[in-house]
């Protein structure tokens, strides 16, 4: 394998597809992730998104916050060149909810939320904590890693060129 | 950052290799040979070392206190002392003029400068305390997986060499492209494929 800091900045770029592709995926095909991640009822765009045009001259930085944030402006800049960098996701499954930051440099999570645990009052109650936290943040990673399996097997095939990027291209500029 | 809070930060790690049987012995040993020390009442300046994920002020690594469920659960801890510029400035210069009219001199030397600045620096580090920076991580070790409850870069530097001195384990950050070459299945022709990617252009 390639020295882990040379593959750290070579391929940061994959990260930020993957991202890119999933906003693509949540606006187009929910269907697909349900498919994908049956323990899914819907994964959505929470309340951020930080995109990077990195094609210009001078570098820019666009990000948007807030719970109803239109997304507009984050589409005029991935019509410009940008691609997503951060992305805020709300996963729901039953009445159970996750929200997260997905940062693409390195798909590390931050503000990563589950749904509450129990009060913890003694060693057992912190020992089931502990195993329901982990459960919890395990079923969120879980459905990431199935959603990042298919975004890589389709960005190492033919089709991500034939087929995937044309139609992210279209729906960019729809 | 607590893995009982209500928001954490999530950096994933592959644990390459296994330790020797018996292993929750060999866990218990490797922990408390590399358990956190107190710095405070010494100079240093820094200090890095695991420690308990319910007791992290008071590690405990006796039987198998580490081992809840199917995991190993402890933290990490770092004790940094930083002591404000500003203030180093102010003693040093106190210092200094006490040394001149001590002697009578006018000027002091660089060599006799800089040996109070030393020891203005020793004095002072003796009397700030250390703030611990505590990060608790998950190793589910029959997966050969750790979630390390950070996404700080430091820390995540600092985990690495502690983990490979305490196990003579490695742990591989999982970014893009290992979570691709490493975790994803993918067969050999598309892990050279992978390889060669370059980023697309979607405004083309």
């Amino acid at each position: 394998m390639l020295d882990v800091s040379v593959a750290y900045n070579r391929y940061k770029f994959l990260g930020y597809e993957y991202l890119t592709w999933l906003w693509f995926v949540m606006e187009k095909d929910q269907e697909k992730i349900r498919a994908l991640a049956p323990e899914a009822v819907s994964l959505e765009i929470g309340n951020r998104i930080v995109l990077e045009n990195k094609t210009t001259d001078a570098p820019e930085s666009i990000t948007i916050t807030g719970d109803d944030a239109g997304l507009e402006e984050g589409m005029l800049a991935l019509r410009k060149g940008a691609i997503v960098t951060e992305l805020n996701l709300l996963l729901k499954t039953g009445e159970q909810q996750w929200q997260f930051t997905l940062k693409g440099e390195g798909l590390h999570f931050a503000g990563f939320k589950t749904p509450p645990t129990g009060p913890v009052e003694s060693r057992e109650d912190l020992e089931g904590a502990v195993l329901e936290k982990a459960y919890l943040c395990g079923r969120a990673i879980q459905c990431m890693d199935k959603l990042f399996k298919t975004f890589i097997t389709l960005r190492v095939s033919e089709e991500w060129r034939r087929k995937v990027v044309p139609r992210i291209k279209q729906w960019m500029h729809a | 950052m607590g893995l009982l809070s209500r928001s954490v930060a999530i950096t994933r790690y592959r644990v390459e290799g296994k330790l020797k049987a018996p292993i929750l012995d060999a866990m218990a040993r490797c922990l408390k040979e590399h358990t956190i020390s107190e710095i405070d009442g010494d100079v240093s300046d820094k200090a890095v070392g695991w420690t308990s994920f319910d007791r992290p002020f008071d590690p405990d690594f006796e039987g198998s206190s580490f081992v809840i469920g199917d995991y190993f659960v402890f933290s990490l801890r770092i004790e940094k002392r930083a002591i404000p510029p500003k203030l180093l400035k102010k003693h040093c210069a106190m210092e200094k003029a006490k040394r001149l009219a001590d002697s009578g001199r006018q000027y002091l030397s660089r060599e006799e400068k800089n040996m109070i600045r030393d020891h203005v620096r020793n004095v002072l580090t003796l009397r700030i305390p250390a703030t611990p920076y505590v990060h608790d991580l998950i190793w589910s070790y029959e997966d050969a997986s750790l979630l390390f409850l950070s996404a700080q870069k430091s820390a995540g530097e600092e985990l690495e060499a502690l983990f490979l001195r305490t196990f003579n384990l490695s742990l591989i950050r999982l970014f893009p492209y290992t979570t691709a070459d490493l975790t994803m299945g993918l067969s050999g022709q598309e892990r050279d494929v992978l390889l060669k990617l370059e980023a697309t252009n979607f405004s083309e």
